[in-house]
């Protein structure tokens, strides 16, 4: 593995790890399965690149897409919570809309950024090389994120959230409703994703309406990796695991890209499958071990 | 305190398997009463307190609590006025979390959650006094997590949060059934000891006619969505399991040869 992949690798699981808390969010703490994602990370950068593209400030499009996001969310949970309609269907339906939609945000399938001010140039205080520059700004973001989300996981609302996830018959009868529970949830998760697409859309220069495709799954993979790598005992830590499997999965993946298996080489192309093959292994091993255990006995 | 008039539930209507589990019941619980509630299998005890807590909706009649008319009031917003004990004791916390925020966010019934800090240090003092009651040493045990403790303890945890926060009207809905006979009747008397203390308007629905007996000051039967019998007062101090039995058998003639179903 080459630095500029090492770098690189490290870059994408800080921007993506935005995106990962996200999901640790719907997964894990309301356990509402969202595939929302797949569509509000294009959309983040759609909003982002649209935004820069006719003049905006990049950090105003950033804001704009982390809105943008949290719309999107907010669709999913109100299908979901007030029409009754199945977690799972409620964000497919959303993720397909979305594509129409982020098609007309951009006005064309894909937009380049290439010559429009990003925020990295005016974040560039100490003259630093873009390879640099980016993972740093990515990291100072990704902290910045961490810690208010474990803050607000801390409060009064945020513990009435996790308790949704947990026992919204508890919840209930505590005197929450569960349903503007989960829409702001379901709202904040898809706000990280959307600001994870505007940060990568002005980092690589690029948004694509394709580019949101298989990102649910990566984002379970990171979550479950961290999961296992770092453990998950409390909201400080779960979230720190989530960060971590996002790295880590990303390096894993430029690792598998960088080796020749006979006459068969992996290419970006494959990675989707690689994933899926990665989250099956990570979801199946604690089966296979009980299994294996019982055998034994 | 608690009104109920005409109240009527049916599941699965207009299906084949359609229950009315309520006819047109109507009741009222006095401030301060203690109400047992016993009936067999499929009486409706659970529904009605499920009505009046308000997880279900009723197909018709009213019910007031306060004075208010809450008939259409979703389930959390008629917590403000309720506490609840489940039957199961894994219902009433949360398994993920640990004793001082199942406490802190039993702390908020009926106010609201606000982006303030959930747990605070003058909460955990308040919460260690409220633990030490129970004897159980949880006051040590703040930052453990709920999932670790026994159903017992759970259960107990649970009657502590329904009136952390003094409620109108405690609900509780057959809360030492699934419980070993010992803790069973410790949380029994905790919930005893609790009621009076806090001068509470209780419902407390069991399987069990001694306890029915024992405690509270005023007993309903039911069958087959109706109240059957209500007796308040030096009436019920005088009733015996044998003349509750005596009653059953009454009322339901031959399906007496049923009476498995209700415990002694």
């Amino acid at each position: 593995m080459s630095l500029y992949a090492f770098i690189g690798a490290w870059e994408q699981g800080l921007v993506y790890g935005l995106m990962v808390l996200g999901v640790y969010l719907t997964f894990r703490v309301l356990d509402f399965p969202d595939l929302t994602v797949d569509g509000s990370l294009p959309l983040g950068a759609a909003v982002s690149g649209a935004m820069i593209v006719h003049g905006v400030d990049p950090f105003l499009s950033l804001g704009a897409a982390v809105l943008a996001g949290a719309l999107a969310g907010a669709v999913t949970a109100v299908l979901s919570t007030k029409l009754r309609i199945m977690s799972l269907l409620a964000s497919i339906i959303t993720m397909t809309a979305l594509y129409s939609i982020n098609i007309r945000i951009m006005g064309r399938p894909n937009l380049t950024l290439l010559n429009k001010p990003t925020i990295f140039q005016s974040l560039n205080f100490f003259g630093m090389p873009q390879y640099l520059l980016v993972p740093c700004v990515f990291l100072v973001i990704v902290v910045i994120c961490k810690i208010l989300l474990d803050l607000f996981l801390h409060t009064q609302m945020g513990l009435a959230l996790q308790a949704t996830g947990d026992n919204p018959q508890m919840i209930r009868s505590q005197g929450v409703n569960t349903d503007t529970m989960i829409i702001l949830g379901v709202s904040l998760s898809n706000a990280l994703v959307a600001l994870a697409g505007g940060l990568v859309a002005q980092s690589q220069g690029f948004a694509d309406v394709g580019m949101g495709i298989g990102t649910i799954v990566a984002g379970l993979a990171s979550v479950i990796l961290g999961e296992s790598l770092v453990g998950s005992h409390s909201v400080v830590r779960h979230t720190f695991a989530v960060l971590v499997g996002s790295v880590v999965y990303r390096l894993a993946i430029v690792v598998a890209l960088s080796y020749q298996v006979g006459v068969l080489r992996l290419t970006p192309s494959d990675l989707n499958l690689i994933t899926a093959v990665l989250v099956v292994i990570c979801l199946t091993v604690p089966l296979l071990r009980e299994k294996m255990r019982f055998k034994r006995a | 305190m608690l009104e109920i008039s005409n109240l009527t539930k049916t599941f699965n209507r207009g299906s084949i398997n359609e229950v009315t589990a309520i006819r047109s019941l109507s009741c009222f619980v006095n401030k301060g009463d203690f109400v047992t509630v016993i009936g067999s299998n499929g009486a409706g005890k659970s529904t009605l307190l499920n009505l009046v807590a308000g997880s279900y909706l009723p197909d018709e009649g009213v019910i007031r609590l306060g004075g208010r008319d809450v008939t259409t009031w979703p389930e959390h917003k008629r917590a403000a006025y309720i506490g609840r004990v489940f039957q199961n004791p894994l219902s009433g916390t949360c398994a993920s979390m640990s004793i001082e925020e199942n406490f802190a966010m039993a702390s908020r019934r009926g106010r609201g959650v606000r982006l303030k800090w959930g747990v605070t240090r003058r909460d955990r003092a308040f919460f260690k006094d409220k633990l030490r009651l129970l004897g159980l040493g949880l006051e040590h045990r703040l930052k453990d997590k709920v999932g670790l403790l026994s159903g017992g303890q759970r259960q107990s945890l649970t009657l502590l949060m329904a009136t952390l926060r003094r409620p109108r009207l405690l609900l509780l809905d057959e809360h030492t059934a699934a419980l070993d006979p010992r803790t069973a009747q410790q949380v029994l008397q905790l919930t005893a000891e609790i009621i009076r203390e806090m001068e509470l308007t209780a419902v407390m629905v069991t399987h069990n006619m001694r306890h029915a007996l024992e405690l509270g000051n005023r007993l309903i039967m039911m069958h087959q969505g109706r109240i059957i019998m209500d007796v308040a007062g030096e009436k019920k101090s005088a009733l015996s399991v044998q003349d509750l039995l005596h009653e059953f058998s009454n009322l339901r003639g031959d399906e007496i040869a049923d009476d498995k179903l209700l415990l002694i």
